[in-house]
């Protein structure tokens, strides 16, 4: 015997239903595109979040104004403020559980891995797993094999050439990523006059006639340039390379922007220049490695050859890609700063 | 040396070759490029599956002039070349299908960025799938990280840069805890060469004497994976990752980047450590009960969703959930299951995400489920592909995801009896779960609504009808001929090991 009941809107076997079918129009309901849509949640707009649009939580800011704004909810109904109330000591405690949790997590997580560093082998000593065939091999041969002085250089440019490739292509694609995200658009024709008025003048950038910086970079900057054009080209022979000697002279070239102005900065290196620089050295890079791959692969004799062991010119590709590597990281930070800077050249 | 063995080379080298190329060519330009690059990758990968079928066994290809523990290789067996075939096939259908939007969403002067993503995003999933050396995967999974996280923010909206922030912070989390584990791990047996590591492994488990750091390595190489590829309780940058960005996105990244970062979770399981270490260190118990936890919860909450959008991006913490329960079944039989799993919701959740945009399309752009009423009759092709795409992933029998489901449903009687029967259960209550979510779409599209009009000169695009027929026959080759890529999955894992 079934019962028959008043509620059957608020049942488990209503509210299914309903989920089902999707809260749909009645069957010989005729629905207009606009009545349909009028039904539909509205898509929020799209709005830059200012400060103000901030909630202030009274319990966070003890200033005056949070204060006044607690005395204002108190002022609402008692309801609305029981309700307030509650939600924002829930918010609180969840905010302190959320902490304390963390924390905990935390210990936890660096106690284990201490745990684990006291396990593992001691550092440094000669009889540790890491010291096996291959860094015999690498210290006995590499001088011969790649004829490179500096075994690092040798190791990451020779033995494990690909991953190197690959880590110069996420310097790449991590410039673009910051392009994506910060490049300006480019204004057109009236529009631009218009912009123009709210545009930040250049000189705003950078420090305006700072006497100290530009006396200081008028000397140091040369340096810095040069300095790491030596460890770029020596970075066959002693320590250095192209990520090292490229990250200095990309140092250098921000220092200069920020000394002298962008606009002095762009009479040598502009966009144009830069685009150039980039490409140009990653698919001479990327050239270069392919063929050495491809001919390593197939044991075909490559056609370059080491040279004296410790000669500016030796050690095979080892140099040029030494110098496209540094190109390219030098490019990549100051291409940081400029996107940074103002979202462009 | 046969001039075969070089293609897999070349298929990772010619998208990073023409990658930095596009940043200096109009958008158009990098398109026309991106699409020939993807069709030669497709043809490589097939011309080397079938090389693979004659031959049989695996060879190894020494990347430069020294030999492997010195050196760089890539490992290539019947099921890399598979599985490189299928990457490289569904991400040209989806970037296919999602061409019309990319011109949309992404701004002019972005678009070969765009372009650029994806050829690098092709060539770091390649080469997860070939490496055979642990820092040459950490190398390719950073460059994965990022060009995904460029695919999510090149809309520019508001929304996209948030789900992006997330993505970045969780995901470099768990490039963190990877290298953090590479790094023990070489600590301990001084190679990075699979081979090479799982002889000291086994080393290191006879002698007993770093067993402690091995434990540490293993699992945190399992929780930065899981972190990656969104497993339950860390799935929380995933919806608003794939449900904000531009369709083509989302389906690659549903599709194809979170897979890429399973099968290198494959590979360290069978090639770097052992299934037999791994079962000792009770970490596949672990990722089963997580896996379990995710089919259920990523079910419900896909429920309670309104936006037919993170409906789709819920279901995929669900499935995710799948592929880690066969990890965790620790039988060969469930990490087939997975295998094909990842198979199964590459085709159809990428198909979903597809049809799902020309769904919204002619429906005022409105992605709320309720809004697509009757859609199914205004796009016909997108609202088979929906169909077909929910159908499979309900587990409707002929369809990929039905094949999937009868292979974990088989899997489990392999296991242990406890696991057998919560596999079980879960399995028939996550089926239901999906049922719920995805008919009651399919319902609302198909329910007609004479009022409602194509908006006024809609035409649909060519490219996406093509790409969705292409889409549906995947998913019903997979779910009918299925044989022959459980034999090349089977075979594929034997050689592993």
């Amino acid at each position: 015997m079934s019962r028959i009941r008043s509620d059957y809107e608020k049942t488990f076997g209503y509210r299914f239903r309903h989920f089902v079918e999707g809260d749909l129009p009645e069957k010989n309901e005729e629905l207009t595109i606009e009545e349909l849509y009028a039904r539909c949640p509205k898509e929020e707009e799209e709005h830059v979040l200012t400060t103000a649009d901030l909630p202030k939580d009274p319990f966070l800011h003890h200033d005056e104004e949070g204060q006044a704004d607690f005395a204002a909810i108190k002022e609402q109904d008692p309801a609305e403020d029981a309700r307030r109330f509650a939600e924002i000591t829930g918010i609180r405690w969840f905010k302190k559980v959320y902490q304390f949790s963390a924390m905990i997590l935390c210990i936890c997580i660096i106690t284990m891995l201490i745990i684990t560093v006291t396990h593992m082998p001691i550092h440094g000593s000669s009889d540790t797993p890491t010291s096996n065939e291959v860094m015999d091999r690498y210290l006995e041969k590499g001088l011969k094999e790649t004829g490179s002085p500096n075994l690092v250089t040798g190791m990451i440019l020779q033995y494990r050439a690909f991953d190197t490739f690959g880590e110069t292509n996420v310097l790449f694609i991590s410039t673009c990523v910051v392009m994506l995200l910060l490049m300006a658009p480019k204004k057109e024709g009236h529009k631009e006059e218009k912009e123009d008025k709210k545009k930040i003048p250049e000189e705003k950038f950078e420090p305006e006639g700072d006497i100290i910086l530009g006396t200081v970079a008028r000397i140091a900057v040369p340096m810095i340039l040069l300095f790491g054009l030596y460890i770029l080209l020596n970075g066959h022979l002693s320590p250095g390379g192209g990520f090292s000697g490229g990250a200095i002279m990309g140092a250098g070239l921000i220092l200069h922007c920020v000394a002298f102005g962008f606009s002095k900065t762009a009479r040598f290196f502009n966009e144009h220049v830069y685009e150039v620089v980039k490409v140009g050295s990653l698919c001479l890079y990327a050239m270069i490695i392919t063929y050495y791959l491809f001919t390593g692969a197939n044991g075909i004799a490559s056609v370059v050859p080491l040279g004296t062991v410790g000669n500016i010119i030796s050690s095979g590709l080892i140099l040029p890609i030494n110098i496209l590597v540094g190109l390219e990281v030098a490019c990549t930070m100051y291409a940081f700063y400029a996107f940074f800077r103002k979202g462009g050249f | 040396m046969e001039f075969i063995r070089n293609f897999p080379f070349f298929s990772i080298l010619l998208p990073m070759v023409f990658g930095p190329i596009s940043s200096c060519l109009s958008g158009k330009t990098a398109k026309k490029i991106s699409f020939t690059i993807l069709c030669i990758d497709c043809i490589l990968s097939g011309a080397v599956l079938a090389y693979e079928q004659q031959t049989g066994g695996s060879f190894t290809y020494r990347m430069g002039n020294f030999p492997a523990p010195f050196g760089n290789e890539i490992r290539i067996g019947v099921l890399e070349a598979f599985m490189a075939l299928f990457f490289c096939a569904v991400m040209l259908f989806s970037l296919f299908g999602g061409i019309s939007h990319v011109a949309m969403d992404v701004p002019e002067e972005k678009t070969n960025l765009y372009f650029i993503m994806i050829n690098l995003l092709l060539s770091s999933l390649l080469a997860l799938i070939y490496t055979n050396d642990l820092f040459t995967a950490y190398v390719f999974v950073e460059i994965n990280t990022i060009s995904a996280c460029g695919l999510i923010m090149i809309r520019g909206w508001g929304r996209n840069i948030l789900a992006a922030v997330k993505y970045m912070i969780m995901s470099l989390l768990g490039s963190g805890l990877l290298l953090i584990s590479i790094s023990i791990l070489y600590g301990i047996t001084g190679h990075l060469l699979m081979e090479n590591l799982h002889e000291s492994v086994v080393q290191i488990m006879a002698e007993q004497t770093y067993v402690e750091p091995l434990t540490v390595a293993i699992g945190l190489f399992c929780v930065g994976i899981a972190i990656k590829s969104a497993l339950f309780p860390f799935h929380s940058w995933l919806p608003d990752a794939y449900s904000y960005s531009t369709c083509s996105s989302s389906a690659i990244l549903s599709g194809l980047v979170s897979k890429g970062y399973i099968f290198l979770l494959i590979k360290f399981f069978y090639r770097v450590i052992g299934t037999d270490i791994i079962h000792q260190s009770h970490v596949d118990n672990i990722l089963f009960i997580f896996g379990i936890a995710g089919m259920i919860i990523g079910s419900i909450s896909a429920i309670q969703q309104t936006d037919a959008g993170r409906m789709i991006a819920f279901s995929s913490v669900a499935q995710i959930g799948y592929i880690y329960m066969g990890f965790g079944l620790s039988t060969e039989a469930g990490m087939i299951a997975s295998v094909f799993h990842i198979l199964a919701h590459a085709a159809s959740k990428s198909m979903l995400f597809v049809s799902a945009t020309g769904l919204s399309e002619v429906s005022g752009g409105n992605t709320f489920y309720r809004a697509l009423t009757g859609a199914g009759y205004r796009h016909p092709f997108a609202g088979i592909a929906f169909s077909v795409g929910s159908f499979s992933m309900v587990g409707i029998p002929l369809l990929a995801g039905f094949t999937s489901k009868v292979y974990f449903a088989e899997a489990a009687f392999t296991a242990s009896r406890s696991k057998m029967i919560v596999t079980l259960i879960a399995l028939a209550i996550s089926t239901v779960l999906n049922a719920m979510y995805f008919l009651r779409q399919v319902i609302t599209i198909y329910t007609p609504a004479r009022g409602l009009p194509k908006p006024e000169g809609y035409h649909m695009a060519k490219s996406m009808c093509a790409a969705l027929v292409l889409f549906i026959v995947i998913n019903v080759l997979l779910g009918m001929c299925s044989h022959p890529i459980f034999l090349w999955i089977r075979d594929g894992l034997a050689n592993f090991s």
